[in-house]
């Protein structure tokens, strides 16, 4: 019996191997090796370095333009996340309905998620054009004052991004709630049906708590993603105007690689990740306590 | 006008739906409401979500340098289908080349990683070892490493293989995924284990019961995979734009990029074209996967 068990472990090793030799050679290397580096003041050009300890990270708290960005990160996460959730959710909730060429339509609402981001984000730059974009197209019907250069107007460029990742993200998002909303029993509903309890009093104490887990899973990948934003931000905005829009991947990217600054920029991509895991943290406690208040 | 007027007729299957063939006659007017304001809203967000799509392929058929055009005029009076020629065969970007990378890379990718993970999950989900756990935790959590801590030293250590500006660089970090891992992981737990037992009694080895069994039971869920892979290397943008740099290595998303900032939004029509170019094969790709691929996404959600 022992003898198939040192067989067996010695398979499932060499079935991991490849895998387990990548995750060591693009993953745990490099977080260590990033971490490593974050201690040095170090410009990747004149390969000089010097031992500082944890300055970089002490001197990242310090500087305006790198806080400027954590806000603007926090700013975007705080907005896109529920926005899109709550539209994930009400688009998961239109199509699990049984109608003809529902299928169609749950199509059509995921392409906008398959596309390449740079084509995204030009196509995004010319529905925010000041004249005859889309837009301000619409605003023109409506009789609002149109020609908004959205994208360089210091009001509303942020909102621009977080409008875009809204519906750029409603297909996974609708998906992953369809597939919640289609697991629920449909017996649950019939039961509260009979204790007069339909519409609203059933999607709130039914649908919402059943969906919890999804719930769990979307706020923490959407955050993981929203805390991350570059693509975007590098085609559309460069960060401006006035700063507005430097999210923190794309500050990193831009010390990283335009100012050489690779020591500080390891020390801030591991503030990020202390940051982005101390919101999924939190997240997790909030859902949580949610769920108990639903008495579920 | 009932709503099923405005449905589309394509043969798709309604099957939890057995009132629908009845039309809308026989049903209660609250119901008959719920029914006409969903399909307003379905057509509604629908075109909301096709309008930048229908605009991009549009505004690629006007004349080039044309001004940016008012929705009256957004059908051009002559399509110019010459700016897609014009794009992949610019005498400055080497488009055409851009194509011929993102065509490589990407299937190098997609039968790459398929091979090295389904590995993984197949060692993950059929073997009892000590440290099982311990890796598929390790795969998880790398999952939430995404590039902005690991870009600098995956650069160095390209550079010190000598692999940047190589297909090297473009192929080798994708060739493993831990979302892929956990995906084909999940669709192998679904095949039952009798299966490999009866396949041992007749005396076939762990090789065989992987490439017999397993993998041809798993069509479906490599599908999904190769979906959602080929998407992911088709769309990377920072892997290529950080690991290349001559314009012969770039691939086609970052050369769209490049494509951007050359013109500047002077000239739209060719830019909407060369996007159009980036996106068809995705499109195509999602049309052929699509039954697959809303399944796997909603896989990747079971814990």
């Amino acid at each position: 019996m022992a003898q198939t068990q040192i067989k067996q472990a010695r398979a499932a090793w060499g079935f991991l191997s490849l895998s387990l030799l990548h995750l060591a050679a693009f993953a745990i290397y490099p977080i260590l090796f990033s971490f490593f580096i974050s201690l040095y003041h170090w410009n990747i050009l004149d390969d000089h370095r010097r031992f500082v300890g944890f300055a970089n990270y002490l001197f990242s708290l310090k500087e305006p333009t790198f806080l400027n960005a954590l806000w603007n990160s926090c700013l975007f996460t705080a907005l896109s996340v529920p926005l899109g959730l709550a539209a994930g959710l009400l688009a998961a909730i239109l199509v699990a309905q049984p109608l003809r060429g529902i299928t169609v339509f749950r199509a059509i609402f995921y392409i906008p998620a398959i596309s390449s981001g740079v084509a995204t984000s030009i196509m995004w730059i010319y529905i925010y054009l000041p004249t005859n974009g889309l837009i301000n197209t619409v605003l023109g019907w409506l009789h609002i004052n149109n020609a908004t250069d959205f994208l360089h107007d210091a009001r509303f460029a942020m909102l621009s991004l977080v409008f875009m990742s809204i519906v750029t993200g409603l297909g996974p998002r609708m998906v992953l709630y369809l597939s919640g909303i289609m697991a629920i029993p449909p017996s649950l509903y019939e039961a509260a049906s009979i204790d007069g309890a339909t519409g609203w009093t059933s999607f709130k104490k039914i649908t919402l708590p059943m969906l919890t887990p999804t719930t769990l899973f979307v706020v923490v990948t959407s955050t993981i993603g929203a805390m991350q934003l570059f693509t975007p931000v590098y085609m559309m905005t460069q960060g401006g105007p006035e700063g507005k829009t430097d999210v923190i991947g794309y500050h990193i990217y831009t010390d990283a690689w335009q100012n050489f600054a690779t020591g500080l920029a390891s020390a801030k991509s591991f503030i990020l990740l202390a940051a982005i895991l101390l919101i999924s943290l939190v997240q997790f406690k909030m859902v949580k306590s949610g769920l108990e208040g639903y008495g579920a | 006008m009932g709503p099923n007027v405005n449905a589309p007729s394509s043969g798709m299957k309604t099957s939890r739906n057995p009132s629908s063939s009845l039309g809308t006659k026989g049903m209660v007017p609250k119901a008959v409401f719920k029914k006409v304001c969903s399909y307003a809203a379905l057509l509604l967000i629908s075109a909301f979500m096709m309008a930048p799509f229908v605009w991009m392929v549009l505004v690629s058929l006007h004349k080039p340098q044309s001004p940016i055009p008012t929705l009256s005029h957004l059908v051009p009076p002559r399509p110019h289908l010459s700016n897609y020629p014009k794009v992949l065969l610019n005498p400055n970007l080497p488009v055409s080349r851009f194509f011929f990378n993102s065509v490589f890379v990407s299937a190098a990718v997609v039968f790459g990683q398929l091979f090295v993970s389904s590995l993984a999950a197949y060692a993950l989900s059929r073997h009892r070892f000590k440290g099982r756990s311990t890796v598929f935790f390790l795969f998880i959590v790398t999952m939430m490493f995404g590039s902005t801590v690991t870009q600098i030293p995956v650069y160095l250590m390209l550079q010190n293989l000598h692999w940047l500006n190589t297909y090297f660089a473009l192929i080798v970090p994708g060739l493993s995924s831990a979302f892929t891992i956990f995906l084909l992981r999940q669709a192998f737990l679904s095949i039952p284990f009798e299966l490999d037992e009866a396949a041992k009694l007749d005396g076939a080895g762990e090789m065989k019961i992987f490439w017999q069994v397993v993998i041809p039971l798993s069509r479906a869920a490599l599908a999904t995979a190769a979906t959602f892979t080929f998407i992911g290397s088709w769309t990377d943008f920072f892997g290529p734009l950080l690991y290349t740099n001559s314009t012969r290595m770039r691939t086609l998303e970052v050369g769209l990029s490049i494509y951007h900032s050359a013109y500047g939004g002077n000239n739209w029509p060719l830019e909407m074209a060369a996007s159009v170019i980036v996106m068809m094969p995705l499109l195509l790709v999602f049309l052929f996967g699509q039954k697959f691929f809303t399944k796997g996404i909603s896989l990747g959600a079971i814990k």
